[in-house]
């Protein structure tokens, strides 16, 4: 990540308007609705970063725009130096792409036809894609449906053989669109590990939008949010947790049910029987030694804000933009 | 090169697995080539010649026609691009470092192939077998009909291409089919040899796409005169016209298309 690697993504004041037409037929009136606005992103060499938003957000908007199938109505974008939009087909073979809704797989093709299939799109050479498929079918455990026909493979095969089918030449920037959708935690797991792996390994810089902020915890260094089409966050984890005021929580299990708590730097917000949730507006330290002093505790444990209500939050604009 | 090979092999493969669906077809174009040429052979049993077509020739008009209508697909189907354009996995196909257009040819030449072999010669077999047909004059004959043929599955993926992508535009193309799909095979000359329109009629028929893939491959088997420059030459000249000139709005709106319009589908 030096300073005289060229960024992999560069866009300035990207933006994408729609054109719509409303109203009965013969008095359509036309509408200019903007889904991405003045989006400035820069993303360098070995990146982890995740693009969140709401759904309508501009997410895939700019997604499509990054890979090429959108053309953008203002602002200039590169991707590993390329205009997408107009190189498209050449950017196509630098990067690798997967789609959690759709598949790049040939549904009537046994798995290894349909990478085999995809070697010749990207040119690879035999020897090459044999010692790649190889190692994705190690790491990814594809053995046993190598064989399957795409139609037969669960949601997570499949899954795992869309990530191989982009991955297979090598991409430097790999565009993940949801890409644990409707997995299992299992699944799940598996290919957030995998991820952290290839990017560790190889340097692939990973671009990924998602809904799934186990994904975010586990994967992001770097976490983008965009709202109604403008970027609302643009920074580390920890930042995005502190620009939310998310309290923390104490939860106390008493030895017996008792009337809610009061402490100073702490409100009860939630009683359950014996075991209270208090929100802190200060030290914690101090606060848990107040509650020990006056109460009788079994059990105590501080919850730190998860990211999805951070994320809410945010979403609900509750934080201002932090420039 | 390599890859469009590929494709190619996988569409002739896939059709390969509809093994029910082929004999089936088969049937229903012997079937409807019978009732077609007894329906003929019983009009010209009242008038023996009408604009240069004789029994014969008409009887095997109607068989070049049934056994066409798998590789020229003028009642269908479309190609499978049309649902991946309304449903929005036209995306996918955008992102791959090949062209849209020739990856569907290759893909379609693929399904046509499998259709010549498979469904053109035993439904003409049917038509040899029942019938008194009338064939083309030596080995270059038949090689001017089996490049005819060829090029009909040109112009027939370069048509339903245009089709297809009439989707970004559209959002749905079943208005497209409805019309293509009623007025193609009139015009082409599958329900009727072009030579019983009036003439005029026919001849202006003649010249459009539709034309080229069921009419003009028929006339080229016949060694007609009508065809344009009264020569097989001229026929299979006109058919290249028309494969040229789609084949090239086809690239044109590709480029429109995916600078223009939006892909859609999250």
């Amino acid at each position: 990540m030096t300073a005289n690697h060229p960024p992999i993504v560069e866009a300035v004041g990207l933006g994408r308007d729609f054109v719509l037409r409303e109203g009965p037929f013969l008095r359509r009136r036309k509408r200019t609705v903007s889904a991405v606005r003045d989006v400035t992103l820069s993303v360098q060499p070995g990146e982890i970063v995740g693009y969140l938003g709401p759904n309508g957000a501009g997410k895939s908007s700019t997604m499509k725009m990054l890979t090429g199938i959108l053309t953008p109505s203002s602002g200039r974008v590169r991707v590993t130096g390329l205009e997408p939009s107009r190189e498209r087909t050449r950017l196509a073979s630098r990067i690798g792409v997967v789609f959690g809704q759709r598949t790049t797989l040939w549904w009537d093709l046994p798995l290894r036809d349909s990478l085999g299939l995809t070697r010749h799109m990207y040119r690879v050479p035999a020897a090459d894609h044999a010692r790649r498929l190889a190692e994705l079918t190690d790491l990814l455990e594809l053995g046993p449906f190598l064989a399957t026909p795409v139609r037969q493979l669960s949601l997570g095969q499949r899954m795992r053989g869309d990530l191989t089918a982009a991955l297979l030449h090598g991409p430097r920037l790999l565009v993940l669109d949801e890409p644990t959708i409707g997995l299992d935690v299992v699944s799940k797991s598996a290919i957030r590990e995998f991820l952290l792996r290839l990017n560790a390994e190889e340097g692939t810089t990973i671009l990924l939008t998602t809904h799934d902020l186990g994904d975010v915890e586990r994967l992001c260094r770097r976490v983008v949010v965009i709202d109604h089409g403008r970027l609302a966050y643009d920074g580390d984890l920890p930042g995005l947790r502190a620009s939310v005021p998310t309290p923390r929580v104490l939860v106390v299990d008493l030895a017996a049910p008792a009337p809610p708590i009061e402490v100073p730097g702490g409100r009860c917000v939630r009683v359950e029987g014996p075991r209270q949730w208090v929100e802190l507006s200060a030290n914690p330290a101090s606060v848990i030694s107040e509650v020990t002093q006056r109460h009788d505790v079994a059990d105590l444990t501080l919850r730190e804000p998860d990211i999805e209500h951070v994320v809410a939050a945010l979403y609900r604009g509750a934080v201002p933009s932090r420039d | 090169m390599r890859v469009h090979r590929a494709v190619f092999a996988r569409g002739l493969r896939r059709y390969s697995t509809y093994r029910a669906a082929t004999v089936a077809h088969v049937l229903t174009n012997a079937v409807f080539g019978v009732i077609n040429a007894t329906v003929l052979l019983a009009l010209f049993a009242a008038r023996p010649e009408i604009n240069g077509y004789d029994a014969r020739d008409a009887v095997t008009q109607v068989f070049v026609a049934q056994a066409l209508l798998g590789v020229s697909a003028v009642m269908g189907p479309p190609l499978d691009l049309e649902d991946r354009v309304r449903n929005g996995a036209v995306a996918i196909d955008l992102l791959r470092p090949v062209s849209l257009q020739t990856w569907w040819l290759a893909d379609d030449l693929g399904r046509a192939a499998f259709q010549l072999v498979f469904r053109s010669v035993p439904t003409f077999g049917v038509g040899v077998l029942l019938f008194d047909l009338r064939y083309p004059d030596g080995l270059l004959g038949w090689a001017a009909v089996l490049v005819s043929f060829v090029l009909v599955a040109v112009v027939a993926f370069a048509l339903r291409y245009l089709y297809a992508l009439a989707g970004f535009w559209l959002t749905d193309t079943r208005g497209v089919w409805a019309a293509a799909g009623l007025l193609g095979p009139v015009a082409a000359g599958t329900l009727l040899p072009l030579a019983l329109f009036p003439t005029t009629v026919g001849d202006v028929l003649r010249l459009l796409p539709w034309a080229s893939m069921i009419q003009i491959p028929a006339e080229i088997l016949l060694g007609k005169d009508t065809l344009p420059g009264g020569s097989v030459v001229g026929g299979l000249a006109l058919q290249v016209f028309w494969a040229v000139v789609l084949l090239a709005l086809g690239a044109l709106a590709t480029s429109r298309a995916t600078r223009r319009v939006v892909v859609q589908g999250g």
